[in-house]
């Protein structure tokens, strides 16, 4: 279902980072020919003559405000009128929508806004979500400003820009920094390539020719942040917490016997109702009774996507396997929760 | 409309994916309310399947809520239950254990 959806990167960072900038050279690649763009008239550097000819029609510049929060209704209509224009025949038949948000911007609200949303939900689904980063000034950014924390935390792509003009020390602090708030996430540096900031875009778990690379990827991520991290002791895994500051959290939880769908949505809904909030990232492979093959779950806060199928396990080792990026949520609990209301659907 | 669970006509919850093959939808359905009966005894909620793929939701002093999904479920029993519902809840997990223990015996 999800491949004859259309779409939608979100493009976030924090003031100054170079979202424009990355937007327009992913525009050049051929890959995004045929991609609308949705950005906020604010932004810190105008879109050029270019890109305007380029996305023409579909281009919607935003009358208001900020793109999150304030006026998510606005984004809504204009997501409903671009799709109705495009239905229609008054706009190219886009396959693709980017997002850039504010710089001050939570991509959560954006992210449900698209998913809650009766009518978008069936034309439309989230694709990567890629924050920029500026070398300079970004690890004073992550420190001092909680948006810029969750900007990368619930990022698919982190992209570092201004590498050149940065210190190479300073470089490899944010680098490490970027790794504990988001392990997940691949890091790249800016590219003036368009081909490859296209790729950031585009290749995702949802992508037929991605989806299992990427899969791959998270796998090898949970494995490092067990590998790496704190050891406890106390539970049947210890598995790895990767601090950032004293906040924002990560890390895996695993269920050794298979899981039990009807268990699990009723714990994740129930989790994500109370911590939904503190929960800015959950994404993993899930090993379902009666499945052979693995589930793939992944959502930012309250927003779970619709879940999907890989065509084989990556290890051939089936094993339940969530990576969390959280603030405030304790590890053991949710992994001891999960456990207590799996059991609940096995018993007798 | 709510942003929070998601609850709104004709959407889709993602819990409601057809996931696994086992059982019929029917089946499936039974199943996941028998287990969030199982958790919503703990607050003195119940839950009983209802028309059109919705759910009832009653407390013991007889106040009720129709709730169309899963995501809508849990906004509905913190009001009912008036306090929150939290699955990380220690004595909440202890409790679930006890009712698994004597369900294998």
């Amino acid at each position: 279902m999800t491949s004859a959806l259309i779409p939608v990167n979100l493009i976030t960072g924090f003031l100054g980072s170079g979202k424009t900038t990355l937007l327009q050279t992913a525009l050049r690649s051929p890959e995004l020919g045929t991609t609308a763009v949705l950005i906020n008239e604010f932004g810190e550097v105008g879109l050029d003559h270019y890109l305007l000819q380029r996305v023409d029609e579909a281009t919607v510049l935003l009358e208001s405000g900020c793109v999150c929060c304030t006026i998510r209704g606005d984004l809504r209509d204009s997501i409903r009128d671009l799709y109705d224009r495009r239905e229609r025949g008054l706009v190219p038949p886009f396959e693709r929508l980017i997002i850039e948000t504010t710089g001050l911007a939570d991509p959560a609200p954006i992210v449900t806004t698209l998913t809650a949303d009766p009518v978008l939900c069936h034309h439309f689904r989230i694709g990567n979500i890629v924050t920029v980063v500026d070398a300079v000034n970004g690890l004073s950014n992550l420190a001092s400003f909680e948006e810029s924390r969750r900007q990368a935390a619930v990022a698919d792509r982190l992209v570092i820009s201004k590498c050149d003009i940065a210190d190479a020390g300073a470089i490899d602090r944010l680098r490490a920094s970027l790794r504990r708030l988001n392990p997940t996430a691949v890091q790249r540096d800016a590219t003036p390539d368009a081909m490859s900031a296209a790729r950031l875009l585009i290749a995702d778990i949802d992508d037929p020719v991605a989806k299992s690379e990427e899969a791959h990827r998270w796998l090898a991520e949970e494995e490092d942040l067990i590998a790496e991290h704190d050891h406890g002791g106390d539970y049947p895994h210890s598995h790895g917490i990767s601090r950032h500051g004293d906040d924002i959290v990560t890390f895996s939880v695993r269920l050794d016997e298979p899981l039990q769908w009807s268990a699990f949505a009723v714990w994740l809904t129930m989790l994500l109702n109370r911590h939904g909030r503190a929960i800015l990232r959950i994404k993993g492979l899930l090993h379902v009774a009666g499945v052979p093959t693995p589930v793939v779950i992944h959502g930012v806060q309250h927003t779970i996507h619709q879940p999907t199928h890989l065509a084989a396990w990556p290890d051939d080792a089936p094993q339940t396997r969530l990576i969390v990026i959280a603030k405030g949520v304790d590890r053991a609990r949710v992994e001891t929760s999960l456990a207590a209301f799996n059991r609940l659907a096995t018993a007798a | 409309m709510c942003g929070l669970c998601g609850a709104l006509a004709g959407a889709d919850h993602w819990a409601d994916a057809a996931v696994t093959d086992g059982g019929t939808r029917s089946q499936r359905r039974q199943l996941r309310t028998r287990v969030a009966n199982e958790v919503l005894a703990y607050y003195g909620l119940s839950l009983k399947e209802a028309l059109s793929g919705s759910s009832l939701l009653q407390s013991r002093t007889g106040q009720t809520a129709l709730v169309p999904h899963l995501g809508a479920l849990w906004p509905a029993a913190e009001r009912l239950a008036k306090r929150p519902l939290d699955p990380l809840d220690p004595d909440l997990i202890a409790a679930l254990t006890r009712q698994d223990a004597k369900a294998r015996i």
